[in-house]
């Protein structure tokens, strides 16, 4: 049953007492919770690295919406794809890039995952149906919803999902694509689940600040897109979500959009120091929802989670990262023929 | 060879991409059952039905971005705009996206999209419905902009902007549609960035595209009356642009005129004209001169219009100036 607020209630003990009976989606969700584990070592080293010049241009991380994308994108197949914005290192992660590759990405070198050459906001893995992270806002929409339409025009039962920010939600680019989704989906041809990350701020605009009406999720009605607003800091509601929503996108090809409600712990990017948009207390207040923490809470109540293991997972993500930062500082940078290749996918009298 | 209308070579281009291909598939406004603006995509909605001639909404950048994310997944759409005037509301789309997906994911997908629609000085459309866009998205690199000039470079240079693995910027011109000329039995294909000499001479070289070149091969024509033999480029590509065509015929005629409607301030006939400086200053004789549309937003009065667009006059003035013969 879509929950309309959003605020954790019973329906997240409704999903954990679902999965209690699942034993392979809890050793599953243990998976998960190394992953996400991973994923906030990782930022959190993007950010010293960044600190310490290794990175440049902007940075954005992930910490405090990893349960969102792993919800998601454990619930999809391999051959499903999906876009993104510009905060988009754990999708990458989660969906299986090598962390040295996505790490050498921002150090920009030639091992990186988009050759050096799109840095932090533009990570690619189109063989893993990654079709890229995005630095315009809502402007990557329309291409989800074009590629949801490719998908269906080939008769293939894929899925795309699109990835995208509170502040995607009042771009012109966004209410276009949406029209035509929910049109194209009127005769299945859309199968695009819509996520909507609100993280409460598009830079240092709140939401209340940038929007009339608040209830994201209930705004794409006016485009026959059903949507519903889910706790995104709870890992088993988001993926249980998930599992519901892409099933029914993948049966009917019509689009749905789901608006998870998250935080971001960081700052919006590497150079947004004093957040005077925001307070240390509303911060603190969020951290204490910390999605990572959440699932550990509840994987340990289940049984199969332990001090010995949370302990093992942390030294791993200690050593995934450390390597994945070593990969990148021992890479090379692109050479100069790398300047000019790639702009044009053939010679231009071809 | 059979005699076609510039729309018909157009369209009959499609139909063959779309027969041969299920993959190429037309999106824009009103090109299904209204049979689009300037009818080029007539039938086609009939004959391949709404999954593949698709009737958007009127929402440029969420159908040219859709468009891009069909060309990631490996169809071949062509997006009719309306008018290039209404592709600035894409322009996000085409320059943010289009042009640089290719290059900022390291060379991991291809865009393999064809955009296309009229370009240029209507009849009396006024300001908003009269721009000539080509300069603002030559300047891209990632994209390749064409500006078929007869119905043989409509076939050809849109057979191989069908073929290709890049975003093309198809520039037709609304005043040509209905003029008629052969188109080629056979592939016909022309490859982008190399320019046609349209009239060989041995005075001056005039260098021209789409529409214009139609002036200026008249320009050419009275010039011939007065005993100066012009040679006449169609360039059909901006970019890439063929600079080895305008310095060869340069090397021959030492002097050059440059042709083009769009405003003169940064347009594309400065960037022609710095080519041939660049790659053939010893061998002038004149200065390069430019014909240009007028500095300003079209007029709508047809006396205005007329003042603000270039003319044959104005490219055999420009002629007799290269050939110090002005006022004789």
């Amino acid at each position: 049953m879509p929950n309309r607020t959003g605020r954790p209630d019973d329906s997240a003990t409704s999903a954990l007492a679902t999965d209690r009976r699942s034993p392979e989606h809890l050793t599953s969700a243990v998976a998960w919770y190394r992953q996400m584990v991973i994923a906030r070592r990782f930022e959190e080293e993007t950010e010293r690295a960044f600190r310490r010049g290794k990175i440049g241009g902007y940075l954005h991380v992930y910490s405090g919406q990893e349960a969102v994308a792993a919800g998601f994108l454990a619930e999809l197949r391999e051959t499903d794809i999906f876009f993104t914005a510009y905060r988009d290192h754990a999708h990458a992660l989660f969906r299986g890039a090598s962390p040295g590759a996505v790490m050498a990405e921002l150090f920009g070198k030639v091992t990186g995952l988009a050759r050096g050459k799109g840095g932090s906001m533009h990570l690619f893995d189109v063989a893993r149906g990654f079709y890229g992270g995005y630095g315009i806002v809502g402007a990557h929409v329309p291409l989800a919803v074009g590629a949801a339409y490719a998908l269906r025009y080939r008769q293939e039962d894929r899925v795309c999902v699109c990835f995208l920010g509170d502040g995607a939600m009042n771009s012109g680019a966004l209410h276009e694509a949406l029209n035509m989704a929910g049109l194209w989906g009127k005769e299945g041809l859309c199968p695009l689940v819509l996520v909507v990350e609100n993280n409460e701020y598009a830079m240092g605009t709140s939401v209340v600040r940038s929007s009339a009406v608040t209830d994201l999720a209930a705004r794409f009605a006016q485009y026959a897109i059903p949507g519903e607003r889910i706790d995104g800091m709870d890992f088993f509601v988001v993926r249980q979500t998930a599992a519901r929503v892409i099933a029914d996108v993948r049966a009917t090809g019509r689009p749905y959009a789901v608006e998870a409600l998250t935080y971001r712990f960081a700052g919006h990017g590497a150079a947004d120091l004093f957040q005077p948009y925001r307070t240390k207390e509303e911060v603190d207040a969020q951290r204490r929802r910390d999605p990572i923490l959440l699932l550990e809470r509840r994987l340990r109540e289940a049984g199969v989670l332990d001090d010995a293991t949370v302990a093992r997972i942390q030294e791993e993500a200690e050593q995934v990262v450390a390597e994945a930062v070593r990969f990148a500082e021992e890479s090379p940078p692109p050479g100069p023929e790398e300047l000019t290749a790639h702009v044009y996918g053939a010679p231009a009298d071809a | 060879m059979p005699e076609l209308t510039y729309r018909d070579a157009i369209r009959a281009a499609l139909i063959d991409a779309m027969e041969r291909d299920p993959t190429v598939l037309l999106l824009g406004e009103d090109i299904g059952l209204y049979q689009g603006t300037f009818r080029v995509t007539a039938d086609l909605l009939a004959r391949f039905g709404p999954r593949r001639v698709i009737d958007t909404p009127i929402s440029e950048e969420g159908f040219v971005g859709a468009a891009i994310g069909m060309a990631l997944l490996g169809l071949r759409p062509v997006v009719e705009v309306m008018t290039w005037n209404f592709s600035l509301l894409a322009f996000d789309q085409i320059v943010n996206n289009a042009a640089k997906v290719r290059y900022f994911s390291g060379g991991q997908v291809d865009v393999p999209l064809v955009i296309r629609g009229p370009n240029g000085a209507g009849v009396q459309l006024s300001a908003q419905h009269s721009q000539s866009v080509e300069v603002f998205y030559a300047h891209v690199p990632g994209l390749r902009v064409v500006a078929p000039a007869t119905p043989a470079d409509a076939w050809g240079l849109l057979r191989t902007a069908l073929r290709g693995r890049d975003p093309v910027i198809f520039l037709e011109n609304a005043a040509l549609y209905g003029t008629k000329g052969p188109v080629p039995d056979g592939d016909g294909a022309l490859p982008f960035g190399r320019a046609e000499v349209a009239r060989p001479g041995r005075d001056v070289t005039i260098v021209a595209y789409s529409r214009m070149l139609l002036v200026a091969l008249e320009a050419a024509r009275q010039l011939a009356d007065e005993g100066i033999d012009a040679e006449v480029i169609n360039l059909r590509s901006l970019r890439p642009l063929d600079g080895e065509t305008l310095v060869r015929s340069v090397a021959k005629t030492h002097r050059a005129v440059v042709v083009q409607e769009q405003w003169k301030p940064f347009g594309a006939a400065a960037e022609i004209a710095a080519t041939i400086y660049e790659g053939a200053f010893d061998l002038l004789d004149a200065p390069v001169e430019r014909v240009t549309g007028a500095d300003v937003p079209m007029p709508y009065a047809r006396e205005l219009e007329l003042l603000a667009i270039p003319h044959e006059a104005d490219i055999v003035a420009a002629a007799r100036r290269v050939l110090y013969r002005e006022g004789r």
